[in-house]
């Protein structure tokens, strides 16, 4: 079943075009990489499949699932460092979308925050207050709270900036764990090919002249590919 | 402490201010806690002497003040909050840009109108100022904020935290940067005929400030603001009720000192933990 497809989508940041006639299409279970340099209009394409902002041409179509439904886990921003809120308080406010204009969480809500942080094993950890936890114990919370707002697709964007080598290769694992075992469909941005294709079966390459959709076997003989391995450095990123 | 306040609640200016007083900093400290995260802690400084400028304007057209100044000041906290996050211009450029020109407008306004203003209070604030209105006003206003607060603290936690996450689960944040620039405002033309225009930024970041360090969890630090902040108000009050200094002063002074234990306090604690 197709959840989401996109249509000769074209969209522009700020007035300027970033990308034209990008296709394609995820279907429940997926787990797709969106690839691309900076200002390829990567951020501009979450923000069309968030139902931020309206397409300037063609079609994104959802089936099974609303934009609302998914979990999203942007880049980290600066408040966040030093926010007093405890573990519970940050993973509790994912539910609140489905809250509609009731001022206080459900008890259904408050069960579905609990299951997510069992699920990823921060029950332990639900007091502690978020800037005093690691890098990768932050993107857990932060993923455990997209968890509360939909079990059904995360949208990750650059999921692991900042993280060690051994806490990003936590973080793969958990990813996969969650689109293996779980079902949960899984879109991520990110500039860390070599480390993330093995994962993927689908790979989005935008930029602002040409792009690419397909599967991962299919990325590993494109140019793209090879302009993105061959040893060329890619926004202080070497793939 | 009781004989204190019985002797100080005998004197109907030092009640107006000690119940203007208290509901004035319970508001600030509630919005205090989202402002200083979201760093806006210069904000209650810019919009307070758009408040001066206001009432200057008020005072030269023969208007009442605060009618006039809550909506001009209503105005550019929105403008202040909505633009700077859209714009190229940040917040803090933004603020200087809007107070420094707010005063100018309110000087020339006075000079040229022969408007008679205590600047002085206006600037440092004055116990004495207090009218019965401002009794009502401040109820009322306060009224509301808390109203308006307790029944979207849940969004104001997830807009403050991630505005991104929270737009993408469907929350309207545009909606929610207005309430608290509204509120706000309220709170700053209420607030800043007690503490005087550049006082009023001490109630609304102090308590905060004081509360994050020692507490871990939003609603603590929500809660432990808010206490902070009435304890350091009535602390200040009393002060001054025995040794003639500026009340507004005395109060920002209470607040540090206050700050000052919080933050040893939270030292202390974070080397005991490790």
């Amino acid at each position: 079943m197709k959840l989401i497809e996109c249509e000769k989508l074209a969209m522009s940041y700020e007035g300027v075009p970033a990308f034209h006639n990008i296709s394609f299409y995820l279907e429940s279970g997926d787990y797709m990489l969106i690839l691309g340099e900076n200002g390829s209009g990567k951020s501009t394409l979450i923000k069309g499949l968030l139902g931020l902002k309206a397409p300037n041409s063609g079609k994104i179509s959802f089936n099974g699932i609303t934009p609302r439904e998914i979990g999203y886990l942007p880049q980290q921003n600066v408040i966040q460092k030093d926010f007093p809120a405890t573990v519970k308080e940050v993973i509790l406010s994912g539910c609140i979308g489905a809250g509609g204009f009731s001022p206080f969480y459900t008890k259904e809500q408050k069960e579905n925050a609990e299951k997510c942080m069992r699920h990823l094993h921060l029950d332990k950890i639900r007091k502690k207050s978020f800037r005093d936890l690691s890098g990768g114990q932050q993107q857990r919370v932060l993923i455990a709270r997209a968890l509360c707002a939909t079990d059904k697709l995360l949208l990750l964007d650059e999921p692991v900036t900042g993280l060690d080598a051994v806490v990003t290769a936590e973080m793969y694992d958990l990813i996969s764990h969650l689109n293996t075992v779980h079902n949960v469909t899984i879109i991520m941005i990110t500039h860390d090919i070599s480390n993330t294709l093995k994962y993927a079966n689908k790979v989005l390459h935008i930029s602002s002249d040409r792009s690419f959709f397909g599967t991962a076997e299919e990325y590993l003989k494109t140019e793209f590919y090879k302009e993105m391995s061959g040893g060329k450095k890619h926004d202080g990123y070497s793939c | 402490m009781t004989d204190i306040l019985a002797e100080m609640l005998s004197f109907g200016f030092i009640s107006r201010a000690l119940a203007v007083g208290i509901l004035v900093s319970l508001c600030a400290s509630l919005l205090g806690t989202s402002l200083v995260l979201k760093r806006y802690s210069m904000i209650g400084d810019g919009l307070s002497h758009v408040g001066y400028g206001a009432l200057a304007l008020a005072a030269a057209l023969n208007l009442a003040p605060l009618q006039v100044a809550i909506p001009v000041v209503v105005v550019a906290a929105f403008f202040l909050l909505r633009l700077s996050q859209n714009s190229k211009m940040k917040g803090d450029a933004l603020i200087a840009i809007i107070s420094c020109s707010a005063l100018s407008v309110g000087m020339i306004v006075v000079s040229l109108f022969e408007v008679s203003i205590d600047v002085n209070s206006y600037m440092f604030g004055s116990i004495l100022a207090l009218q019965e209105e401002d009794v009502v006003l401040s109820v009322i206003s306060s009224l509301l904020v808390i109203i308006l607060y307790v029944l979207f603290y849940n969004k104001i936690f997830a807009v403050t935290f991630d505005e991104s996450f929270s737009k993408a689960t469907g929350i309207k944040t545009g909606l929610y940067n207005a309430l608290i620039a509204l509120l706000t405002a309220v709170v700053i033309v209420v607030g800043m005929r007690l503490m005087g225009a550049l006082l009023i930024s001490g109630l609304v970041i102090f308590p905060s400030l004081s509360a994050m360090r020692i507490c871990k969890s939003y609603g603590g630090v929500t809660l432990a603001s808010v206490i902070i902040s009435i304890v350091c108000f009535i602390v200040g009050l009393s002060v001054t009720f025995y040794v003639p200094v500026p009340t507004g002063a005395c109060i920002v002074i209470t607040n540090l000192t206050a700050f000052l234990l919080c933050a040893a306090a939270g030292r202390v604690r974070g080397a005991v933990s490790k």
